[in-house]
């Protein structure tokens, strides 16, 4: 995989629409819908049916009314603080006519029906959106159409509302709890022909409703991967090589055992899949602090492999290198580079560059794990189940069909939790150890064996003509995986473009980071931008502006390109401009800047305000903030939480979080070496406005965050004169006088 | 191992651990009171933050046997029903994503208000600098410890009317 790339959930299968409400009788006279999956999904519809009580109406494996007037959803993905445990079920709810606050939202364990679980790329909006409410219109259909046959009348006479079906004609009314028995008889009504409720008579969405969890959340309830506990739980910590790859040589296991509360410890040999079950030391113990204690008297000696030398000097040596001699692999050629920079009235360059970051979800990775020979059953706080059951099917031999999946809330996810060694750690551990254990990872673990989002290095060139417009762009990317998309912005917006793209070897565990690749490429673009703008002594709005053009929508290279539309683009760029009062006149040492960018299907512009003292203190003042992600929000509290926080992710990753590389380990140990933002540093004010647009609703998880850093980066360059080109920005003297 | 009978939560609760136990781990496995995080174990996140004799401490840096008889309140204990004007302003402004740092904030933000019931933007960030929220949650949270202290008052001239 490319740790530069949005990762590619398993898109939900193809669906036959005809199969996709395919209606399954059962004895009971319960109902249920077939399922997304053609595959095992009845089987799994047939489960899920023997487990309703009898007689509850049970339309589809997301919707189960009770006969005791209960309204039971699914939120069918993990929630990691993305909020999609609230805002699918509002989905749901919205069509079914179901009042939220009578509305029990269930997490859902690992299931094919459910389609694809991973909450990744930020893809739960855009895959949910309309199945979820054609599953809750299907159902209140069946529902109106029970009442309508009572009453012996047209359905289309009956309404719902709040979950009550009327006969305004007659005044006749019946709650749904009355209506459970009957309608669990219907057949189900084909979804493709089910007439969705006009958004103008939306209830729920686009209102600010709390997270399900809430309550839980403040009263310290059990809830999170961490708090869970089994019977009979023992717990396990797990050391590996600091050096990426090694291998356990010899361990004094022997001694381990004999320390206070220690139940059990042994190596673990592990594959050579540096994402997967790496080699190590488990020690099982009576409580987590008995197995952090035996922990300390380890002596391991490590085989540490081929690796042990690589350091950030090294590789930035080897980035250098790469770009003096100027040969890369081309991925983009767009007219005569050479010939526009020889006409270009000014040329600028610049070398950026950025570290390796961690994810750092405050909650470090854990899972606990029951496992025999042939059964496995998980509960783990995660992103993405499917990859922990795979992992577990793969490494221990263990049929899928097997494998149980229960998913925990998550502390934090950003991509970290797509990633499945922490389960199969624990899998393998119970296995070996024939017990159930937790596996609780501490910060020092979790910084250092971290799926890392990828440093990288940028060496740019850019030439304006004598009008001021960018008119040549040469970038030689040097990364640690994969490499340069032909599409990366500005591709495709300039004429003249050359784009380089070389990698350099490495043994470095990496993974998708918020908004992969877009969380820095958007830095080094947008601040490039920038200084080409200066460099023409021209506004760098009207310069954006002018890149984005009349072009409309630009198609992606290739099969997998993904078009640009420059329209929704200039729009959320036009917007900010007027909402941030661009252009406005500030003291030396405050200043604006401007940056935009798509991901993820997003189109977000960001004015940021700072003020810089003499002596290089930043503050920032003020983010206004415009996206546009189509025509509808669905949870407007959950969205703005998701734009202010990847406002302070962006500035909180920018500002001051690099992990250092030597003799092949990370160097940082703990939170005292990595520093995340702190409430002081927030900015002081975000404004937050969306731009509704007629296009579908999607997802907001990722695509906020990778405009901040330029747009700071800029306002910092407008109130010192000093350019960011390597991030952090904490490197960079802005001291000013 | 040795035995320590704590006060948590208006409860004598006796356990029997080693004493350099951390609290944190003390409340996680033995008491049960999973609500006090573990984060970073240097007392550098404060998901760990409980009241020890009123004041806010990391539990992750506090051994067991230095605990004594002073009273411990964690999140469970921070109200009865959950209807603490923090916890209901957080629930009402909607102030957690993962939500795992909250309790934490929860419990440094109440100490703050028992000393201070009417902080400004400045006493807030000053009291709030040592806990991490990783996902960004900060705005939100000065403007629940507002929303506390406005909800605190309105019951308190409640209270006073009666």
């Amino acid at each position: 995989m490319n740790p530069y790339e949005a990762p590619t959930p398993p898109t939900m299968p193809e669906l036959d629409r005809r199969d996709f409400l395919r209606l399954t009788s059962f004895a009971g006279g319960g109902l249920i819908l077939g399922s997304f999956l053609k595959t095992s999904g009845d089987l799994q519809a047939a489960e899920i049916a023997k487990t309703a009580p009898a007689g509850d109406f049970t339309p589809n494996a997301f919707i189960r009314l009770g006969l005791d007037g209960s309204i039971s959803l699914i939120a069918p993905r993990p929630d990691s603080g993305q909020g999609v445990k609230t805002s699918l079920p509002m989905l749901l709810a919205e069509d079914l006519e179901a009042p939220w606050q009578s509305v029990t939202v269930q997490m859902a364990d690992l299931n094919a029906i459910y389609g694809s679980q991973s909450a990744g790329g930020s893809t739960s909006t855009p895959t949910f959106y309309t199945l979820l409410r054609q599953l809750g219109t299907t159902a209140r259909i069946m529902l109106v159409e029970a009442a309508a046959q009572t009453w012996g009348v047209p359905a289309n006479e009956c309404v719902a509302e709040a979950a009550v079906v009327h006969h305004r004609a007659s005044k006749r009314s019946l709650a749904y709890r009355d209506l459970v028995a009957k309608a669990a008889t219907l057949p189900v009504p084909d979804a493709k022909k089910a007439v969705l409720k006009d958004p103008k008579d939306f209830k729920l969405l686009g209102r600010r409703i709390s997270g399900v969890d809430n309550q839980k959340i403040v009263t310290g309830q059990n809830l999170f991967g961490l708090d869970f506990k089994l019977p009979g739980m023992t717990y396990a910590v797990f050391e590996k090589c600091p050096v990426f790859g090694g291998k356990v040589v010899s361990a004094n296991i022997d001694r381990i055992k004999t320390l206070p509360g220690v139940k059990d410890a042994f190596i673990l040999e592990g594959t050579s899949d540096l994402r997967g079950l790496m080699p190590g030391v488990a020690i099982i113990a009576d409580s987590t602090w008995a197995a952090l204690s035996a922990r300390r008297q380890l002596k391991i000696v490590w085989n540490e492999g081929t690796r042990a030398n690589d350091s950030w000097n090294n590789f930035t040596q080897q980035a250098q290198a790469l770009a003096a001699k100027g040969t890369g692999n081309v991925v983009r050629k767009d007219g005569d580079i050479d010939a526009a920079f020889a006409a270009a009235s000014k040329t600028v360059e610049g070398a950026y560059s950025y570290p390796f970051i961690s994810h750092a979800n405050l909650e470090p990775q854990n899972c606990t794990a029951r496992v025999t020979a042939d059964h496995a059953e998980i509960w783990a706080p995660t992103q993405n189940p499917g990859a922990g059951a795979d992992m577990v099917s793969k490494v221990l031999g263990i049929p899928k069909a097997n494998i149980t999946v229960h998913i925990l809330r998550a502390g934090g996810g950003f991509g970290r939790r797509l990633s499945a060694d922490f389960v199969i750690e624990a899998a393998a551990i119970a296995q070996k150890a024939g017990v159930p254990v937790k596996l609780t990872w501490t910060r020092e673990d979790d910084l250092r064996h971290d799926h890392f989002r990828p440093g990288g290095f940028h060496f740019l060139k850019g030439g304006v003509d004598a009008s001021g417009k960018i008119t040549a762009w040469r970038n030689h990317t040097v990364l640690f995986a994969g490499g340069l998309s032909a599409d990366e912005f500005p591709s495709r917006f300039i004429p003249n473009h050359l784009g380089l793209s070389s990698v350099i070897e490495n043994s470095i565990p990496m993974g998708p980071w918020r908004a992969p690749g877009s969380c820095v490429f958007s830095f080094v673009y947008q601040s490039f931008i920038d200084e080409l703008a200066h460099a023409a002594g021209r506004d760098p709005l009207a310069v954006r502006l002018e890149i984005l053009g009349d072009h409309g929508t630009l198609p992606g290279t290739g099969e997998r390109g993904t078009p640009y539309n420059a329209a929704r683009m200039k729009a959320v760029v036009k917007l900010v401009a007027e909402k941030s009062g661009w252009g406005k006149k500030l003291p030396r040492g405050q200043g604006q800047g401007i940056a935009f960018h798509f991901s993820h299907r997003g189109y977000i512009a960001q004015v940021a305000e700072v003020t810089v003292s003499k002596t290089g203190e930043l503050r920032v003042d003020r983010v206004v903030c415009v996206s546009d992600v189509g025509s509808q929000i669905v949870n407007l509290s959950g969205a703005e939480n998701q734009v202010e926080g990847s406002i302070v992710d962006g500035l909180s990753a920018a500002w001051r979080q690099e992990l250092n590389i030597e003799r092949g380990r990370i160097v940082e140990a703990n939170f005292a070496e990595y520093q995340l933002l702190r409430m002081p540093d927030a900015p002081r004010k975000i404004e937050c406005h969306f731009l509704l647009s007629d296009n579908p609703p999607t997802g907001l998880g990722e695509p906020v965050l990778p405009p901040l850093a330029p747009a700071v980066a800029n306002a910092i360059f407008a109130a010192t004169g000093k350019r960011i080109r390597q991030l952090p920005f904490s490197k960079t003297d802005i001291s000013w006088s | 191992m040795a035995k320590f009978t704590l006060q948590v939560n208006g409860q004598s609760r006796t356990v029997d651990v080693a004493p350099e136990t951390p609290l944190l781990w003390v409340l996680r496995d033995q008491l049960d009171l999973v609500g006090t995080k573990f984060g970073c174990g240097i007392g550098q996140c404060r998901a760990c933050t409980v009241h020890i004799g009123g004041q806010p401490v990391q539990a992750c840096m506090t051994p067991v046997s230095g605990v004594g008889r002073k009273s411990v309140v964690t999140i469970e204990g921070l109200s009865a029903d959950g209807t603490h004007p923090l916890q209901k302003a957080w629930c009402e402004l909607d102030v957690a994503q993962c939500g795992y740092c909250q309790s934490g904030q929860l419990m440094a933000a109440s100490a703050l208000l028992a000393e201070n019931p009417k902080p400004t933007d400045e006493d807030i960030d000053n009291a709030m600098a040592g806990n991490v929220c990783r996902c960004g949650t900060y705005l939100r949270i000065r403007a629940g410890i507002h929303r506390a202290a406005e909800l605190a008052t309105a019951s308190t001239s409640k209270e006073a009317a009666k």
